[in-house]
């Protein structure tokens, strides 16, 4: 069951190497127009510490981006699920800020705080990977049906407890939801932090440097290693969710 | 004699975008102690806020509701809820969901002495075997009767049931009745039950009133012939069915008052 479990990914991961080896034979293209994985591995070995070191930035910048998305996220979400009120006042704001496309944010970030390379990629980063965390546990809290807080209140329980016993695990299913989706968005943000306004580091910088040094292959190496590190951090929050919200998965029986 | 529940003269109006909407005038609901007093009347006619006053999480505009003859002021850990949603929690084991109560009481019962409560809870029941499954592995008359479990695990004087059996098909409902009778006699308690079904009324309660239409009133109270040995078969017996048609005979002119509006 856990062999299977491995091998039918890895197998559907050769399979489409494969076809795409296939395609790029078949069409006869020069590597200027698309590299094909056979040649991503000596693009891999030529950079291999510069693969390491950078990658090693575009991680770390993602994963703090993502946990003060994550902070900040649980704390909006509180505020505007446990307040009616709050969550009148900051909905449109919230969502008229997601809906600015956060390429045009990077060079004002950029400016605003020149020089700071980290933070302002941690700050793309986080901007770009909170909302859904907030909506969803907002959504979790004032979804609560009034009969879980009423068996505690009548047993004289005080917010917090009602906070600590039921609220808070009984969003865990769709906080985690959602920290599916910021992960990836949390990558997509630090990233185009460092394509847009490089400056010397991350696995962005490795990407233009290649597009200036017409590298082709090395640009096609950059987009797999970050594919492999967002399934990465993707399954990393998957086991946590086992750990945290298992129950929530039924049995398929 | 004072009652342990003692409900008087109590008046409530929700305030509603159209105004007030008064759903109790003038209702009176007493129990004495190791009573049962089973609430039935039309639907969306403040069955339910009876029970949160009893509950303490809400305050009549008028009138009082007392526990031993003292003013309920705010929530008591002496009182026990269930409700027609089972409501566990679906996080934890049964045995878990059973001794939450005894997480918030204050008690001084171990770590262990809390388990072998719940246990023998889930035992009495019929649920013994189940204590380490999740809720959602149970059907919904097991939820239910792990749900009755924990209003009572921390030995509430006051058990509050609101359609606890509403949502059961009719087979398994009638298994939870003569539960709810076994669970009765060994752990005394004082009960409200508020139901839609009058046999079920008969077959629990020492006592059936009646509400009238919205906003309720007390309009009839009735005491029930049966004795504490209570068999299904009593439910077929000329003297029930003549008590059942009286009820219904009350409920219909209970609608006619005011008739049902979309709550």
């Amino acid at each position: 069951m856990t062999l299977r479990a491995v091998l039918v990914p890895l197998a559907a991961l050769v399979i489409f190497g494969l076809l795409w080896e296939l395609l790029v034979w078949a069409n006869g293209w020069p590597n200027y127009k698309m590299a094909s994985p056979s040649d991503l591995w000596p693009a891999f070995w030529k950079f291999r510490w510069l693969f390491l070191e950078y990658g090693w930035d575009t991680l770390w910048r993602t994963v703090v981006g993502l946990l003060v998305a994550v902070i900040f996220g649980v704390g909006l979400g509180m505020i505007m699920g446990f307040s009616r009120l709050m969550r009148d006042a900051l909905y449109p704001l919230l969502v008229g800020f997601n809906a600015i496309p956060k390429a045009t944010v990077v060079p004002i970030i950029a400016l605003l705080f020149v020089g700071q390379h980290d933070m302002n990629t941690i700050l793309i980063a986080f901007l770009i990977s909170f909302f859904p965390i907030a909506v969803s546990v907002s959504i979790g809290l004032s979804t609560l049906e009034p009969e879980y807080r009423d068996i505690l209140r009548s047993l004289g329980a005080s917010n917090l407890t009602i906070f600590w016993k039921i609220a808070l695990p009984k969003t865990l299913p769709e906080f985690f939801g959602a920290l599916k989706v910021a992960v990836t968005l949390a990558f997509i943000g630090t990233n185009l932090m460092e394509i847009v306004e490089p400056h010397g580091r991350g696995l962005g910088h490795l990407f233009d440097s290649g597009k200036i040094s017409a590298d082709y292959p090395l640009m096609f190496a950059v987009l797999i290693a970050l594919a492999l590190m967002g399934i990465l951090l993707y399954y990393v929050v998957v086991a946590l969710e086992k750990i945290f919200a298992g129950w929530a998965e039924r049995s398929p029986t | 004699m004072t009652n342990l529940i003692e409900i008087k003269g109590v008046r409530h109006a929700y305030k509603t975008q159209d105004g007030p909407l008064p759903v109790l005038d003038g209702l009176d609901v007493s129990v004495p102690e190791g009573g049962f007093v089973a609430v039935v009347g039309p639907s969306g006619c403040g069955k339910s806020t009876l029970t949160r006053l009893i509950a303490g999480l809400m305050k009549p505009d008028e009138g009082e509701v007392r526990l031993h003859g003292d003013l309920v002021k705010g929530p008591k850990s002496t009182v026990g809820m269930a409700f027609q949603n089972p409501v566990l929690l679906e996080w934890r084991t049964i045995l878990k969901n059973v001794m939450l109560p005894l997480e918030i009481v204050p008690n001084r019962l171990s770590a262990r002495e809390k388990e072998d409560r719940a246990r023998e809870l889930l035992a009495l029941v019929g649920l013994e075997g189940f204590e380490e499954k999740r809720p959602s592995e149970l059907s919904g008359g097991m939820r239910q009767r792990a749900s009755l479990c924990r209003a009572i695990v921390h030995k509430p004087e006051v058990l509050i049931l609101d359609e606890p059996f509403g949502a059961l098909d009719a087979f398994t409902r009638e298994d939870l009745w003569q539960t709810m009778l076994k669970v009765k006699e060994r752990e005394p308690f004082t009960g409200v039950l508020i139901t839609h079904d009058l046999r079920e009324s008969i077959f629990l309660a020492d006592q059936v009133v009646v509400l009238s239409g919205r906003p309720a009133r007390t309009q009839y109270v009735m005491d029930v012939h049966l004795g504490a040995e209570r068999t299904l078969d009593d439910l077929y017996t000329p003297e029930t069915a003549e008590a059942l048609n009286t009820l219904r005979h009350q409920i219909q002119i209970a609608q006619g008052r005011a008739p049902e509006v979309a709550a």
